[in-house]
């Protein structure tokens, strides 16, 4: 039995974003929607995230700080682009600074686009990132373990 | 040694050993419902610290040295050696002590990483101790002067509800209580959420099972604290005793989200002076209208 797919705790990060999928981030939280029902914790600390939900087509300045935020998280983890801009770069696409979408950066699992995405897609989007989720841990189960530091 | 007191310190040790992080993990399930219901949300399953943990196994974990892990078991291993000493109806003061030497291998572990995040987080750890630390002795030096031991066995059989003779060491114990249990508006060290201030602060760098092992610790500390709250009631009926236990940490529950937190200099300043007046006071009164 699986414990990750009911305890997902998330990092989130602003790559660039207009800010208003962040507000439908952090709306999930409220009484409203309570992810918290689900055991979704949203932590700032990449070490004790397991998904990392980015808004936002990352800009230049940013691009290290996403990869490093990647970096930090443990194994198993899944990234979900939340919003149009993070799915595709939306019209700042073409704008000399913007990588245009997540994918230019990170390996993304799931795409939840909407502008501003709503908080039942960003809940929908998490959900299947679960199941992604649960299928690398299996993966991962089945590989040697690095060796300690 | 006579067979009934061996048989109760065999009871004591092993019910605390198996039983302190279920009831502790239960009680850190129940605290998410209230204090989600306080806030008007649903709150996650009863079990979710169970889920949390287990899943904490199930991650990779990512270290920064070699020895944060072991400064990690170490205070896993202190705070049950400290709970095993209480439960077996040991010394009080060898059970503060060890409660200490427990909390000074998380400071170790957290300085160890060498993180900015982390080493704020353990400089507030250290002054979270100098904070509660006037205080728990005091508690023991009152309870010490209504019972004439410091015998845990021998503070529970006293005849007298303890909370009847220090009232007021009562009230200043459930102050630091607060800063043990890590609660606002005293959650210095290790911020409550994660999105704060510094992040999560002492356990910062400590990712999958040494995380997990924090939090088992933490339910383990929970009920030792419990213990010594439950030490005040110890007199009156068992259920009694244990149900007026449960209401102090839901009110501790209460203050937590009633409150912001609070600088370090508040903490210190606010806690030794609750340690000196109710305590002080306190002790006085009762050393003055005993003998």
């Amino acid at each position: 039995m699986s414990f990750i797919t009911k305890s997902p705790w998330v990092l989130h990060y602003d790559g660039s974003s207009c800010n208003g999928c962040d507000i439908e981030v952090l709306a999930c939280l409220t009484p409203l929607y309570d992810i918290e029902r689900f055991g979704i914790i949203n932590t700032g600390n990449p070490k004790h995230a397991d998904v990392f939900l980015i808004t936002g087509g990352i800009n230049e300045q940013n691009e290290p700080v996403v990869r490093n935020l990647y970096a930090q998280m443990p194994d198993p983890k899944v990234v979900v682009a939340l919003g149009i801009c993070a799915t595709s770069g939306n019209f700042f696409r073409e704008c000399y600074n913007i990588k245009g979408g997540v994918d230019k950066v990170l390996p993304v699992d799931i795409y939840v686009p909407g502008c501003a995405v709503r908080p039942e897609a960003i809940i929908d989007g998490v959900v299947a990132a679960l199941g992604i989720l649960e299928k690398k841990r299996a993966a991962l189960k089945n590989q040697p373990a690095q060796s300690a530091a | 040694m006579d067979t009934k007191l061996l048989m109760e310190q065999l009871i004591g040790g092993f019910g605390y050993l198996l039983l302190a992080p279920l009831l502790g993990g239960l009680l850190a399930g129940f605290d998410r419902i209230v204090t989600a219901r306080m806030q008007s949300r649903k709150g996650p399953p009863l079990f979710q610290p169970f889920y949390d943990v287990l899943k904490l196994f199930e991650k990779r974990g990512t270290v920064v040295n070699r020895f944060q892990n072991l400064y990690m078991l170490c205070f896993l291993i202190f705070i049950i050696v400290t709970g095993l000493i209480f439960f077996t109806g040991g010394n009080l003061l060898l059970t503060i002590f060890a409660l200490t030497v427990a909390s000074v291998f998380l400071i170790l572990g957290a300085f160890s990483t060498n993180s900015p995040y982390s080493t704020i987080g353990a400089d507030r750890e250290l002054l979270q101790v100098m904070a509660y630390e006037p205080m728990v002795l005091i508690a023991a030096m009152g309870m010490y002067l209504i019972t004439r031991s410091f015998n845990v066995r021998d503070i529970i059989a006293w005849q007298m509800p303890l909370v009847y003779c220090l009232p007021l060491i009562f009230i200043g114990f459930v102050f630091i209580l607060t800063i043990k249990l890590r609660k606002s508006p005293f959650d210095l060290s290790s911020s409550h959420h994660g999105h704060q201030e510094i992040v999560k602060g002492i356990t910062t760098e400590f990712s999958g099972s040494s995380l997990a092992l924090f939090e088992i610790a933490h339910w383990y500390e929970n009920i030792l604290l419990l213990g010594i709250v439950y030490l005040f009631f110890a007199a009156f009926h068992p259920a009694i005793a244990i149900g007026l236990t449960l209401v102090t940490y839901i009110f501790e529950i209460f203050i937590d989200n009633a409150f912001a937190r609070l600088t370090w200099r508040f903490t210190v300043k606010s806690s030794w002076l609750v340690a000196g007046v109710l305590g002080g006071v306190n002790l006085v009164a009762a050393a003055y209208l005993l003998f």
